[in-house]
């Protein structure tokens, strides 16, 4: 462990941290969770040996939005110590029930709900969708991502993007039953070997299926398949920059208005983490009829949903009100009637927070891609 | 031929100290201002650390003197265009800007601007307040001059499409007795001229740039009026501001007040990896003032570190915090609304705890940096810029003023942050340095 201290203080330069604690105060758990992560910085920096420093189950409330590391003025990464400490728990087997329910899903079946991979594309029937796999052809690959392929509110999303492709137009394929996850959030449960092994095979997949671009469905997968797979050249878009395109383009063209007030909630992993701010607020501005209003905490200083992280299969150990719930109670104070978002995990945790804080009826999340498709 | 005359390039105080030194030391001196008067930022301030007296109190005097020094030739609202030749001769173009009045006859009396119907954002109190197009930047300006600002005066910008509209300021409005300008100063006509001038050695005094504090998004500068910077808050503290130096925001005085500090400083997340070294002194000043102002509002300081170090600065830290401004030490990470006030969310790292402090009014203690000139400048001079993009001396240690450039000289802020007492020692050793070249290359004049 000492040894593991010595790489972690190297790796993560925690000899550079001045302790200003930018990262703490703008952590959007630090208010209701124990994990302060200044301190942790601090910890392992200090301790002879790493026990006590990392077995902390408020290891796992993080979200990995990253707001500590994209704000850190000596440009640590303070999230990726997060991660790291979190691999050296999943090697000592110390890690949430249901986070191995959902690393185990992976490696099983390619997906973290736990569902059969042969169920993977029953979301497309009947849409005669290209299968890159199985011999069809198209430029454009579309990524599906495990919660669109599996979650029945979410499967509604990937539909809606192929009504909108098909009405702009535009040539795709997908990749059937043998997509696989993106590995995301199992780098971010700590499994880094499980992710190595995601990101070559899903080269090779996307190598195999002779395309030059793909675009996915959610932030999540457009993050790491953008920032953290081994060199590629494949073009990666996130929908929203695609669909904003097809928009400018006069590929995409509105028929019917859409009379409602309209908030944006940006995700952590489009918004902060890789600057796609503008894109998803022009798509909904080209709709006819909407009024659009900022929720005051929006783009840089967006509010997390605690989606991220593993955070969807790991119960935090932190009560108190969830982030969702906070979007959801100012969403109503300005009086909108709909939380647009792009990220499915965004989705359902605010749609549960409108439920949650009882304000059904007076307003619902939807994703934007839902919006395009109920006014062409 | 070797010169003996000296070009200073900038007016603020490390200019007008370095280019007095010269000039009582018998040389000859041509200072060269870009706006329209000299004083620079120390002028703009309301009061100074740490003994709280007023700039122009002790700023106008020696403004007054460079306007009349016999040795000191003032060319303001000009610009250096070129640079050619070596230590002991150089030959310097300058650029005149037209100011549309004739120096000559224009008595200051201000009738022009009564007169002028456009009002344009003044530079002075930073867009707080209004001037008009034709203007005196302030009442102890030097030179003393109205200047007719091309960008909004209706009259040039008219002549562009060959109508000939407003001259309000020449004509006056007779029928509400407001003469416009009697003296026959105003003269459309005036173009901008090239000077050109021989000197043995040059000194460049163009100070800094602040930090643009929207390229922290997290604070929210731009979005909320009551967030503000530091230099917005010694406009309006000063009984000559926009606000006559009453601390109101958004028509009220504030409450609650935090001051954030290493705004855009020992910040590689914009870029900015240096301590701007006057940030920690301006803020204790200014969290003092707004106590005294404010004995009723609660002041707070968020710091990483405060860094005392000059002579009485440690004494001035105590005293403020004397006087009931609390210090916390951690950074704020994001400021936010909730109903009307302002959130401030950030850890105290002393105490551990993490809070969310209502505040009315945030000041962000904004970084200094290189001016936006030094680029050009460092290529018409041909003199290096260091990796921080400050004009880099010869020698971090011996050679503090000196640059790569035989002949040429770094003083104050453009060659790095620092107050106003290290901006003046610089200026007298880059003078001095000067002298000494010139002592050299050419001869002393006889009045000294």
């Amino acid at each position: 462990m000492v040894d593991t201290r010595t790489e972690l203080i190297d790796r993560y330069d925690l000899t550079k941290c001045f302790q200003c604690a930018k990262c703490t105060a703008g952590c959007p758990v630090s208010l209701k969770s124990v994990l302060n992560i200044r301190r942790l910085m601090r910890e392992v920096l200090l301790s002879p040996d790493l026990q006590g420093t990392f077995h902390k189950s408020e290891i796992w409330d993080c979200t990995t939005c990253q707001t500590c590391t994209l704000r850190c003025p000596r440009g640590l990464k303070p999230h990726e110590l997060v991660i790291n400490l979190r691999s050296l728990l999943v090697e000592e087997g110390e890690i949430p029930k249901t986070a191995i329910d959902a690393l185990e899903g992976v490696y099983k079946h390619g997906n973290p709900w736990g569902r059969a991979r042969s169920k993977r594309s029953e979301w497309s029937t009947g849409l005669n969708i290209k299968n890159l796999t199985e011999g069809d052809t198209a430029p454009l690959l579309f990524f599906n991502c495990c919660t669109t392929a599996y979650d029945p509110r979410v499967q509604e999303i990937g539909k809606a993007l192929v009504t909108v492709l098909r009405t702009a137009g535009v040539d795709f394929g997908c990749l059937g039953n043998k997509e696989s996850c993106c590995g995301s959030e199992v780098r971010r449960m700590g499994e880094t070997g499980l992710f190595e092994m995601l990101s070559e095979d899903n080269l090779k997949l996307f190598q195999n299926s002779g395309v030059n671009e793909i675009v996915t469905v959610s932030p999540h997968c457009y993050n790491t398949f953008k920032n953290e797979y081994p060199e590629h050249s494949f073009g990666i878009k996130h929908y929203s920059q695609l669909v904003n395109s097809l928009i400018n383009e006069g590929r995409l063209k509105f028929s019917r208005e859409l009379n409602r007030k309209i908030t944006y909630h940006d995700p952590c992993y489009l918004g902060k983490q890789n600057k796609v701010f503008d894109e998803p607020r022009n798509v909904i501005n080209a709709i006819p009829g909407v009024t659009f209003i900022e929720f005051d905490r929006s783009r840089e200083r967006s509010l997390c949903c605690e989606g991220g992280g593993g955070r969807m299969f790991i119960e935090a150990s932190a009560s108190g009100q969830r982030l969702a719930e906070i979007r959801a109670r100012d969403a109503v104070e300005m009086g909108v009637d709909i939380i647009a978002t792009s990220c499915p995990f965004c989705l359902l945790n605010l749609e549960d927070a409108v439920k949650t804080t009882g304000n059904e009826g007076k307003l619902v999340v939807r994703d934007i891609l839902e919006l395009v498709v109920d006014a062409l | 031929m070797p010169c003996d005359t000296a070009l200073v390039i900038g007016g603020g105080i490390a200019g007008m100290q370095a280019a007095l030194d010269i000039a009582n030391a018998g040389f000859k001196v041509v200072l060269v201002e870009k706006s329209p008067s000299i004083g620079g930022r120390m002028l703009q301030f309301s009061e100074v650390f740490p003994t709280l007296d007023c700039p122009q109190c002790i700023g106008t005097p020696k403004m007054l003197e460079v306007g009349s020094h016999p040795n000191i030739q003032l060319i303001a609202y000009s610009e250096v265009e070129s640079v050619t030749g070596t230590c002991g001769n150089f030959t310097v173009k300058i650029r005149q800007k037209s100011r549309f009045v004739d120096p000559s006859r224009c008595s200051a009396c201000g009738e022009c601007s009564k007169v002028c119907p456009v009002q344009v954002p003044d530079e002075r109190n930073l867009g707080l307040s209004r001037r008009k197009a034709i203007y005196i930047p302030f009442a102890q300006a030097v030179p003393n001059i109205a200047t007719i600002d091309p960008d909004y005066c209706l009259h040039l910008k008219g002549l562009k499409e060959g109508k000939d509209l407003c001259r309000l300021c020449q004509k006056g409005i007779p029928q509400k007795n407001l003469p416009g300008c009697e003296a026959k100063a105003i003269d459309f006509n005036i173009q901008n001229k090239i000077i050109e001038i021989n000197v043995g050695v040059i000194i460049v005094a163009v100070g800094y740039d602040l930090f643009d504090a929207r390229l922290k998004p997290e604070y929210g500068y731009g979005v909320y009026p009551g967030v503000i910077t530091g230099m917005e808050l010694e406009r309006i503290d000063e009984s000559g501001g926009p606000t006559l130096g009453k601390i109101v925001v958004n028509g009220k005085s504030p409450r609650n007040v935090v001051f954030i500090q290493c705004v855009g400083s020992r910040d590689k997340s914009v870029g900015v990896e240096y301590c701007s070294r006057v940030c920690c002194m301006y803020t204790a000043k200014q969290a003092l003032y707004v106590k005294s102002k404010l004995p009723e509002a609660k002041v707070t300081v968020c710091y990483i570190d405060v860094r005392a170090f000059g002579k009485g600065y440690e004494q001035f830290y105590e005293r403020v915090q004397e006087a009931g401004v609390i210090y916390r030490r951690g950074m704020v990470s994001e400021v936010y609304k909730e109903g009307d006030s302002l959130v401030v969310r950030a850890e105290d790292t002393l105490s551990g705890e993490i809070y969310e402090e209502r505040a009315d009014l945030v000041v962000l203690a904004t970084g200094l940096r290189p001016s936006g000139d030094t680029v050009e400048l460092a290529r018409l001079l041909n003199i290096p810029v260091g990796a921080d993009g400050f004009f880099l001396e010869s020698h971090p240690k011996l050679g503090p003023v000196e640059t790569a450039v035989d002949g040429i000289y770094l003083a104050g802020c453009c060659q790095g942050p620092k107050d106003i007492a290290d901006t003046v020692i610089q200026a007298g050793a880059a003078a001095s340095m000067a002298c000494i070249k010139l002592a050299v290359t050419g001869k002393g004049t006889e009045s000294a």
